[in-house]
């Protein structure tokens, strides 16, 4: 479980993170989503205490993540940045983490081979693909069987097989009672991997939802219908809490009724259709909104403050 | 696919400080810097200090001399300051390195509590810089010794002080390999590390010079090189060195206080 509550991260005049508030719990895919620049990888690094709040509490597990005495256990993570020595061996930097925790020799070879590492693993990690740097990583994230699994942006530079082994493997580990949080840039990718959301845009929250929440939230546009009755139509389907528009000559938005009601409707009184679709907005798109308007109240907000 | 381990129960793990310096012993001979620059720093002492010897004429610049002087000890270590540089730059790549690849946020996010790194790294390369030194002055020694057989300046293990300046070498070299290990977690750049270390090595004993000369001596004698000379010469002369004793006592206080700033560093700043 990791409970962030009103982190905040000043670089000097820039505010990465502001007063970020949101709970990833066990069993769960967190999905933690926003644009570059968003705060999510300084989030991420403050969980592992690697910097420092300017205010808030990270509490991984129910305490800081440095005051646990076997953290790696507590949280495995992958970070953003690079975080390996080039002229070591994938096996050579997998037993120097593994030494500090007592970690055994046979697990580090048990996350090789779980990253598909094994055949490359006493070669120099400066000779790898951004791929396999990256399943090396997750590696390292995985090697003290840890309740908590946190990615940043996981799958970046992984061939489509790996992207769908880092599916598989953390819907795996979620379903294994354990936490796993992951961050992206990209909405489509979250729909395919997490449950849950957490979505920011300039360092604030801008929405603790789920997956489905936000389906649903985003298919609800109305139904375009084409007909070449588009007048009789129209009063066929008025009724309280239904809008109709119209949208070109045969055309007609219907907001208030399902495509199955209207194609009912039509067939009863013999209206002849062209088209009956539900009109939704993409998840991609349902994203864009959120950000949007995130960025909207924060100019109010500015505005209000001077 | 299953991410647990085979056994049944979760397996107890812990950081501990003996687990760290196993980490850290693991993490510099996993290097292949680390092997060429310790083999560096050895070949420095082993080479210029037999060279030197073998140079040694009776009516060259230490002619007239006797065994008393020390003349073949400053001889056998005549690569000390070369050496010093090789330690010293291995300790800031250990830990300033770590920070130009990446590795530290490795490291820090195993061991968040940070300051254990320090003390492990300076407990893993302190000794392993003071043997390869010690023992790379003990064979420049004993090579030194077989080219001056006979020569009125001639000493041998056995004679009184030549075992503590051998070691003295060996422990200047290994504190030395310990600043380099702070200095690096000070300025987090190995090129900016290894820079001030060689400042400090071979330029900073100059530049007392420039002080008023009493407080430039005072001052001189306790700067890490020049104490550092003291405990590896037989017998401190005039005013330039001050005894064994209180020279291993400076490096000592050396030491301690760039173990406190790297230390506040470490706990201070953002990885
Ligand atoms: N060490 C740092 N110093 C200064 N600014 C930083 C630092 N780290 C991140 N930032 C800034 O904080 C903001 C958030 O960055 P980041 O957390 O990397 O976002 P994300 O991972 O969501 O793309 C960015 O504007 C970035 O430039
Ligand atoms: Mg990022």
């Amino acid at each position: 479980m990791i409970e962030v509550r009103g982190l905040t991260k000043r670089y000097g005049d820039r505010t990465a993170v502001d007063g970020l508030s949101f709970t990833a719990p066990p069993g769960r895919v967190t999905g933690f989503l926003g644009p570059n620049g968003a705060g999510k990888s300084t989030t991420m690094r403050m969980i592992v205490g690697l910097d420092a709040p300017t205010g808030g509490t990270a509490l991984v597990n129910g305490k800081p993540y440095a005051q646990h005495r076997a953290p790696l256990q507590e949280l495995g993570v992958l970070l953003e940045a690079k975080a390996v020595h080039p002229g070591r061996s994938a096996f050579n930097h997998l037993m120097a983490l593994a030494y500090t925790h007592g970690v055994p020799r046979r697990r580090v070879e048990e996350v090789i081979d779980l990253a598909g590492l094994h055949a490359v693993a006493h070669k120099r990690v400066g000779a790898f693909s951004l791929g396999m740097g990256q399943r090396l990583g997750i590696a390292a994230a995985l090697l003290g069987d840890p309740a908590v699994v946190m990615l940043d942006e996981p799958v970046n530079g992984l061939d489509p097989e790996g992207v769908r082994w880092v599916r598989e493997l953390l819907r795996g580990l979620a379903a294994e009672g354990r936490t796993v949080m992951l961050s992206s840039h990209l909405m489509s990718e979250m729909a395919q991997t997490a449950d849950r959301l957490v979505v920011v845009g300039r360092g604030r929250l801008l929405a603790e939802t789920t997956v489905d929440a936000l389906v649903e939230r985003s298919a609800d546009k109305g139904v375009r219908v084409a007909t070449g009755e588009p007048a009789r139509l129209r009063s066929l389907l008025a009724g309280p809490g239904v809008t109709v528009t119209s949208a070109g000559a045969e055309r007609l938005v219907v907001s208030g009724l399902d495509t199955r009601r209207i194609g009912e409707v039509a067939a009863e009184h013999r209206v002849p259709l062209y088209e009956l679709a539900a009109e939704s907005v993409s998840l991609e798109e349902a994203f864009m909104q959120l950000t949007q308007d995130a960025v909207e109240y924060q100019s109010v907000d500015a505005g209000r403050a001077a | 696919m299953s991410a647990s381990t085979s056994t049944a129960t979760p397996p107890v793990y812990r950081v501990t400080g003996r687990r760290v310096v196993r980490s850290e012993w693991s993490k510099f001979w996993s290097l292949r810097s680390s092997w060429i620059t310790l083999g560096v720093a050895v070949l420095f002492l082993v080479a210029i200090g037999s060279v030197a010897a073998a140079l040694y004429t009776p009516d060259g610049p230490l002619g007239g001399k006797d065994a008393d002087s020390g003349a073949a000890l400053t001889l056998a270590l005549a690569g000390t300051n070369l050496a010093a540089l090789a330690v010293g730059a291995l300790g800031v790549l250990m830990s300033a390195g770590e920070y130009g690849t990446g590795m530290v946020r490795s490291t820090f996010a195993a061991v968040p509590s940070r300051l254990p790194v320090l003390w492990a790294k300076c407990a893993v390369y302190g000794p392993i810089a003071f043997a390869a030194a010690a023992l790379g002055a003990l064979v420049s020694f004993l090579i030194g010794s077989a080219a001056l057989h006979g020569e009125p300046i001639a000493l041998s293990l056995g004679d009184a002080g030549v075992f503590r300046c051998l070691l003295g070498a060996g422990l200047y070299l290994g504190l030395v390999g310990v600043y380099g290990v702070t200095v690096g977690l000070l300025v987090r750049s190995t090129a900016g590390g290894i820079a001030i270390l060689a400042g400090v090595v071979l330029v900073l004993p100059g530049l007392t010079g420039l002080l008023p000369s009493s407080l430039g001596d005072t001052v001189s004698r306790y700067l890490p090189s020049n104490a550092g000379q003291s405990v590896m010469t037989l017998h401190a002369s005039g005013d330039s060195l001050v005894g064994p004793g209180a020279g291993f006592a400076a490096l000592l206080v050396w030491a301690v206080l760039l173990l406190a700033g790297a230390a506040y560093r470490l706990r201070r700043s953002d990885v």
